[in-house]
């Protein structure tokens, strides 16, 4: 009997290692030395939390490698993406950051998707010497640390920051919107959504509006009705809700069945398509949001990546999908200009980009390796996006 | 403390030496070292936790907490208050004992289902104190924690957990403390004082688990509260009741594989979860003790006359 049961267990691990053996190893392009490719270690969430952001900006990294590579290459080398997975944790950030590093020998990092697991690479690339891009970190500290006012050498970005979609939001909601009072509804246990809050407040009260709560939910909370029916009796103009898609879309409905109609805001963590199924297409109406870039846009260069990465994926790309895209072309731009992989010369090629012709727009890196950029205004019509207005910064 | 005590802790010391001359070397990479470090953090906190859980008994489910205080409260003293590091591990530590037994007292009258809830519920406050308070960055935490853990003290890190805990677990309170998980009555009728080695379980276990937050913190430049949600709590409760519960030999080993098999399906994001909560579900259904659970390892290494009272240590 025992040996019956050992046998079956035996089976059942070996057929399952060598089917998945079969489906697992994926990796993007050839494994070959460093000599003839461009080595880019792509530090992603792919697995965990905010899986959503990490796919979705490895598609823009691959879509953007295959036109590099069938364009040529860069300086006659093609470019190679490695990805690993560092499971929305920090730790595992650091660890996948090393291991992208040390094992795979890339010559550029790119990631992570969200700002804490991108904290955790900052001092790796530092130590190592190795320059990293982030498509998508907004927040203010990751390329330069204001507590220790030291500048993080070897960090890029290539969004613009949380502070300046605070401001945007805010001077759209004080002048296109001619609002006077606002909520603020911030999830207390994002530091995202608290930058954005903080920032919005200052720039909404300097244009004499006025704030007329502050209200705060947690990641996962459910029910938003108590909160919400404080908020109605208030009746203010615009409700600022600068979370992520998942509470908001809860948020946008449970709001609109109680019979609120006032415009609700956001910055680009409500941009996911499975916002428009959680909130309904119809309550979604008279909602606002900041973001990196609008596939409504009529410039040939938007149109053209939207056809190819539709083409490729069957699917509207996203913000973190154009934002991995265009860093990916950042990259291949500062390798161009450093005329060599070495580091340091990346480096100081990523450091001086100048009027870069990205999806998002002309990308144009200051003092603080933060990017000069403009910012869209969406509003959500019969649960599509449509294009409001451009904030130039 | 015999023959064979030294016996094993020589042997960890050739062992730590052959490492040290790898790195040295440099014919191990940082890759290594990482996952040297994250193995040893893991091994600390579930050697504890199999303390609290599976030598006492007493179903604790907040271990995230106890690591939660010592990887803050040692950040807060290197790096807001500029201390040296090994002061900062040592308060972390004590902050953490105190934790524990704070939480001791009033929840330890509580049993199985009812203490797992309670300390769950432990842990989870910890998290959220962390997460409202501004001082230690709030939901970002602190970053820009300086790197100082390294192979020796996480290596001499693990060598005290496993040798105290094991010497406990060896002597008169660890029979008490057996004797609690065995039958709670019984050991109070034989004139045990239960509540006592519950409360030293606890206070210990989390000052362990202190020590392990404080070297995470100093090994991976940041902290933040959702690190140290539930989910990190399980974490190290699937370690130790995998390697088996009540054998340090068997959650060492269970923390070893579990920890190398999630770090080598990072190459395969599709398939890790699955890989990994399918190996998980085989191991209960066919060792439902845990890979070592009810074996003592010492017993192979002992033969015919070895003293009845060894104290035998394992390798981590």
């Amino acid at each position: 009997m025992m040996m019956s049961k050992k046998f079956i267990a035996v089976t059942a691990v070996l057929t399952a290692t060598t089917a998945l053996a079969g489906c697992g190893s994926k990796s993007t392009g050839s494994s070959s030395s460093n000599g003839d490719t461009i080595k880019i270690g792509a530090n992603l969430e792919l697995t965990g939390a905010v899986a959503a952001f990490g796919t979705s900006q490895l598609n823009g990294i691959k879509l953007a490698m295959e036109e590099i590579n069938s364009a040529g290459g860069v300086n006659g080398k093609k470019l190679e993406v490695v990805s690993a997975d560092n499971a929305s944790k920090k730790d595992e950030s650091t660890r996948t950051a090393t291991k992208l590093i040390t094992e795979d020998k890339v010559d550029v990092l790119m990631g992570a998707a969200i700002s804490g697991d991108t904290f955790a690479a900052v001092e790796v690339a530092n130590n190592k010497k190795i320059p990293m891009l982030t498509p998508s970190a907004t927040n203010d500290d990751i390329t330069f640390d204001h507590k220790k006012n030291k500048l993080n050498d070897y960090v890029f970005r290539a969004c613009f920051i949380d502070s300046f979609q605070g401001k945007v939001m805010a001077d759209f909601s004080a002048d296109n919107l001619k609002a006077k009072n606002a909520v603020i509804y911030t999830d207390n246990s994002s530091d995202y959504s608290k930058g954005l809050a903080k920032s919005f407040k200052s720039e909404f009260e300097s244009k004499g509006g006025k704030i007329v709560a502050e209200e705060s939910y947690q990641t996962k909370d459910t029910d938003f009705k108590a909160v919400l029916t404080r908020i109605k009796t208030l009746n203010p103009e615009v409700i600022w809700v600068p979370g992520y898609y998942e509470e908001v879309g809860k948020i946008v409905k449970q709001a609109r069945e109680m019979g609120i109609t006032a415009a609700i805001e956001g910055g680009d963590g409500w941009d996911a398509p499975q916002l428009v199924d959680i909130a309904g297409k119809e309550n979604l109406n008279n909602t606002f949001i900041s973001n990196h870039y609008t596939s409504e846009d009529p410039d040939p260069k938007v149109r053209k990546f939207i056809d190819a990465f539709k083409a490729k994926y069957n699917t509207v790309p996203d913000a973190m999908a154009v934002l991995g895209y265009d860093a990916t072309y950042m990259v291949a731009d500062a390798v161009k200009r450093a005329g060599s992989t070495d580091k340091e010369k990346i480096k100081e090629a990523l450091a001086n980009t100048k009027n870069f012709e990205g999806v998002t727009g002309k990308i144009s890196l200051d003092k603080n390796h933060d990017p000069v950029k403009a910012a869209v205004v969406l509003e959500y019509k019969d649960g599509k996006q449509t294009f409001n207005t451009k904030v130039q910064p | 403390m015999n023959k064979r005590f030294f016996i094993g802790i020589a042997i960890s010391l050739v062992f730590y030496g052959v490492v040290q001359a790898l790195i040295s070397g440099e014919i191990l990479n940082d890759f290594y070292i990482d996952t040297l470090v994250m193995l040893g953090v893991n091994i600390i906190l579930a050697v504890s936790l199999n303390l609290i859980n599976g030598f006492t008994g007493q179903f604790s489910i907040g271990h995230a907490g106890f690591m939660s205080i010592g990887a803050y409260v040692s950040a807060i003293m290197t790096t807001n208050l500029g201390y040296s590091f090994p002061l900062g591990l040592l308060c972390g530590c004590l902050a953490a004992a105190v934790a524990g037994l704070i939480i001791g007292f009033p929840t330890l009258r509580l049993k199985g289902d009812y203490l797992a809830i309670a300390t769950l519920g432990f842990g989870e406050i910890i998290r959220i104190v962390w997460l409202n308070n501004d001082y230690v960055g709030g939901a970002a935490g602190l970053n820009g924690i300086e790197r100082v853990t390294n192979w020796s003290w996480i290596f001499f890190g693990v060598l005290v957990a496993v040798v105290v805990i094991q010497n406990i677990v060896k002597s008169t309170h660890g029979r008490a403390m057996i004797s609690v998980r065995e039958n709670e009555i019984a050991a109070e009728a034989m004139g045990i004082n239960v509540t006592k080695y519950k409360v030293i379980a606890f206070v210990v276990g989390a000052f362990f688990a202190g020590m392990a937050g404080a070297f995470s913190a100093h090994y991976f430049y940041g902290i933040a509260p959702t690190s140290y949600n539930f989910m990190k709590s399980f974490e190290i409760l699937v370690f130790v009741v995998l390697g088996g519960l009540g054998s340090t030999a068997g959650t060492i080993i269970g923390t070893i594989l579990l920890t190398l098999l999630f770090t080598y399906l990072q190459d395969i994001p599709e398939w890790r979860m699955v890989i990994y909560s399918m190996i998980l579900i085989l191991t209960m259904i066919f060792r439902p003790k845990g890979l070592l659970g009810n074996v003592d390892v010492t017993k192979f290494f002992k033969k015919g006359g070895a003293s009845k009272n060894g104290g035998t240590t394992t390798t981590p």
